[in-house]
């Protein structure tokens, strides 16, 4: 590469857009070097994605200009961004799970199969991304599915490459090896934008970064020298918001899984291998684990989706409950609260009011029912109530699930489950895409719960989260359970080397 | 047996799953681009009249399935405006269009009641060149969905319209050209009806193989070379009633009129069984209005 060109590649000035409630962007400054790995921080709402899709030509501004290259233009399509040099990485993937690796990318790249397939293979070894162009998108992780996005871009020789939240979806290892790729993607001359609230990897990974707060740049920033304090306070105006655990005696058993063995009912499932597990009242027992190791079959089997072949398999309060459906296991008696990790769908019906949504879990308790009768006064109490609980950001309970955003319905199942008053909690994924504010309100939830009792079982991929609140630590690999190990025992290496499925706990006894 | 009655069968067989196959891989195509279209019945009846009066009219058997395929592509050209401009629920304007369909041959139809026309001869083994056709279309299809860009388009827009819209494919195009060639296929198979099978016209001639046709795309989990499997066992079952109640069997004839229906209602309640099968097969969107601009 010659020295690098001292004009940026591209450069916004006073970028504006505003929809009828709310300005998403105002007077937007942002400029970016060739071979530039630059950060866009911000909160949920902030304006991050608004103004990435008006950089990819989804969205047009009301004001402000681009100036790509030096040139001063409109980006009015998709298509012309691609044109331009401009790949983007969505956070919801765009592909066709029924087509293969190199149908999905043949859809965008008008090229011969036989040709795409060495390319493809070309491409994802060079960048540290293996693939099998055969392979079907429906078979393929997400890490995988990210990687067919990725490559995808790729193979269009981008100029700059827009990744929104791309860790959201993965492991710490795969996001190791994705810097590495990113990194080199740099080193030949690509810009990057990558849009992320997690500071961590910011610091890590970044050498510039704009911070964005309510539509406006509220700092710029180099992350390699900022602290996580400092970036969250640009990203939040104030201190990041921390949870304390302290140590407290567990009480009786509350839930148990005795020798669980479950086949998959979805075609490229994992099976669970003798699964056994115990928690107490008043104690946090997470399960960490890359997604697709078994995760889906476990949260199915707990919370009665999937009834067992045995009702011992599974106890609630002492009660074999394997064989109960998800309504028995809610009912007063064992008192199971359940968070599933799928929100729209599993967790809330997306075309249903918040209010309608509250009564789906809450019919048997908080006093919704009347006999046959809905007791709607009730029922549009407590969702009001959970609402404001929890800061769930929407207009009243009357608003559609599918219209609040993924950390604000996330706010809102979590609260709904809290406020039913659970024996046992359950929880998948508490904070995945929530930011950091509502994060903290969630784990610091759960801590309470803890604290008056409940029995908290938290699947999570993210480990930091799980270190954070959980007092003991277990590793869901490839269908099987590792032992639940104190957090103070347990460390980030022997938490991975568990992921990979290798059980022992040599490394537990070095001290720390 | 003899060599001369298993032919025979094996003929008879072929122009008993002929219309089905056409009416079938229609729809099939239809089906993938994510569109589901009941009005085949509809469609098969009115491409039958429209064939038998050309026929009738002008004695040439091209023009008569030439015709028939245009009124199978207008029928259906009116689903494609209501459906896919006027975003109205598939399934029940494809309910309304069979009943349209019915009821407009029934009135073509009424002055060509009890007429009789010239069949068509055979070709090639002594099938007529519509069945020789119903093949080659069937491993047409096939190739074009697995192997060309186009089909991959298809497949792609069936799936997922929102992102192949965005990647930037005309997706109403696209399904308009579907929904025209599911009504071509469907208004072919009526004229086979009508001008190979009995060379003649009888109200309500189809006498539901549009519904099988649609039953058949489920059976064949989206794919051409299983329709052919489909409506050859179809064709089969059909042709053995008929023997058998030429046999004199005494069972009342009209139980083995339903044998070739039932085998198709078992057929599918065993495929139905395995639910991944359909999932993993059946066009994602299907059925499902999709608004552009959300």
């Amino acid at each position: 590469m010659n020295a690098p060109p001292p004009a940026a590649r591209l450069s916004l000035r006073g970028i504006s857009k505003r929809y009828p409630s709310v300005i998403a962007n105002d007077a937007i400054d942002l400029d970016i070097a060739p071979g530039e790995i630059h950060a866009v921080l911000g909160e949920n709402g902030a304006g991050k994605s608004t103004l990435m899709k008006i950089i990819y030509g989804v969205t047009r501004p009301d004001a402000g200009e681009i100036v790509w290259e030096g040139r001063k233009l409109a980006i009015s399509s998709p298509s012309m961004a691609r044109e331009l040099g401009i790949g983007m990485v969505f956070q919801h993937f765009s592909l066709f799970e029924t087509l293969t690796v190199a149908e999905n990318i043949a859809l965008s790249i008008d090229r011969p199969q036989a040709e795409l397939h060495d390319e493809i293979r070309e491409v994802s070894t060079r960048y540290g991304l293996p693939l099998d162009p055969a392979r079907l998108v429906h078979s393929l992780s997400v890490g995988e599915r990210q990687r067919v996005e990725i490559v995808r871009c790729l193979l269009q020789k981008p100029r700059l490459l827009i990744m929104d939240e791309p860790t959201s979806v993965l492991t710490p290892q795969a996001v190791q090896q994705l810097f590495a790729t990113l990194r080199r993607l740099a080193g030949e001359g690509c810009s990057i934008l990558y849009i992320s609230h997690k500071l961590d990897e910011i610091r890590a990974l970044c050498e510039r970064a704009t911070v964005l707060r309510g539509g406006r740049v509220s700092g710029e920033a180099d992350p390699r020298l900022e602290s996580n304090d400092s970036l969250a306070r640009m990203m939040i105006g104030g201190e990041l918001p921390a949870c304390t655990l302290n140590p407290q005696a567990p009480g009786e058993l509350r839930l148990a899984l005795n020798g669980l063995s479950l086949t998959s009912d979805d075609p490229f499932g994992t099976a669970l291998q003798d699964v056994s597990l115990a928690v107490h009242g008043g104690e946090i027992v997470g399960i960490a684990g890359i997604s697709g190791n078994g995760q889906q079959e476990l949260l199915a089997a707990l919370s009665g989706e999937k009834k067992l072949a045995r009702a011992d398999g599974l106890s609630l309060r002492g009660v074999a409950a394997g064989k109960l459906g998800p309504s028995a296991r809610r009912a007063l008696g064992l008192g199971l609260g359940f968070v599933p990790e799928e929100r729209l769908g599993r967790g809330a019906v997306p075309e249903m009011s918040l209010a309608d949504n509250a009564l789906l879990t809450g019919a048997t308790r908080a006093g919704m029912l009347k006999g046959p009768w809905i007791q709607r006064s009730k029922v549009r109490e407590f969702a009001r109530e959970v609402i404001a609980r929890f800061k769930v950001k929407a207009p009243d309970e009357d608003a559609l699930a599918q219209s609040l955003s993924g950390g604000n319905l996330q706010k809102f199942i979590i609260g709904r489950e809290v406020m039913l008053a659970p024996e046992v909690m359950v929880v998948a994924q508490p904070t995945w895409g929530v930011d950091v504010g509502a994060a903290m309100l969630i784990r610091n939830a759960l801590i309470d719960m803890r604290n008056r009792g409940v029995a908290v079982l938290v699947i999570s991929e993210e480990l930091d989260e799980l270190f954070m609140i959980c007092d003991r630590i277990a590793v869901l690999a490839d269908g099987r359970l590792s032992p639940a190990i104190a957090t103070a025992d347990a460390s980030v290496e022997l938490i991975g080397r568990w992921m990979s499925g290798d059980f022992s706990e040599k490394d537990s006894h070095v001290p720390a | 047996m003899n060599e001369g009655l298993i032919l025979a069968l094996l003929l008879s067989t072929a122009s008993a799953a002929t219309p089905l196959m056409l009416a079938a891989l229609g729809e099939l195509v239809t089906e993938r681009s994510g569109v589901l279209n009941l009005g085949v019945e509809g469609m098969m009846l009115v491409g039958a009249v429209a064939a038998f009066a050309t026929m009738s009219q002008t004695g040439s058997p091209l023009l008569a399935f030439g015709v028939a395929m245009l009124s199978g592509c207008a029928l259906s050209l009116l689903f494609g405006v209501l459906t896919l401009h006027l975003m109205t629920n598939q399934v029940a304007t494809g309910l309304a269009l069979t009943l349209f369909g019915v009821g407009l041959a029934a009135f073509v139809g009424q002055p060509y009641v009890g007429g009789v026309v010239k069949g068509v001869e055979p070709l090639l083994f002594g099938l007529d060149p519509i069945t020789l056709l119903a093949f080659v279309l069937c491993g047409g299809l096939w190739w074009f969905l697995g192997k060309s860009r186009a089909g991959l388009l298809l497949r792609a827009v069936g799936e997922k319209p929102a992102v192949a819209d965005a990647i930037g494919y005309p997706v109403r195009r696209i399904r308009y050209l579907a929904v025209l060639f599911g009504g071509a296929m469907a208004g072919l198979g009526g004229a086979f009806l009508s001008l190979v099978n009995t060379p003649m016209w009888v109200e309500g001639m189809t006498a539901g193989r549009g519904w099988i046709a649609l039953a058949l795309v489920v059976f064949a989990t989206w794919r051409p070379e299983r329709v052919l499997l489909g409506a050859w066992l179809f064709g089969g079952m059909t042709v053995l009633q008929f023997h058998a109640q030429a046999l004199g069997l005494a069972i009342p004839s009209e139980f083995l009129s339903m044998l070739p229906y039932l085998a198709t209602i078992a057929v599918l309640v065993l495929i139905c069984r395995n639910p991944r099968t359909i999932l993993l097969n059946q066009p994602l969107s299907l059925g499902k209005t999709y608004h552009p601009d959300r």
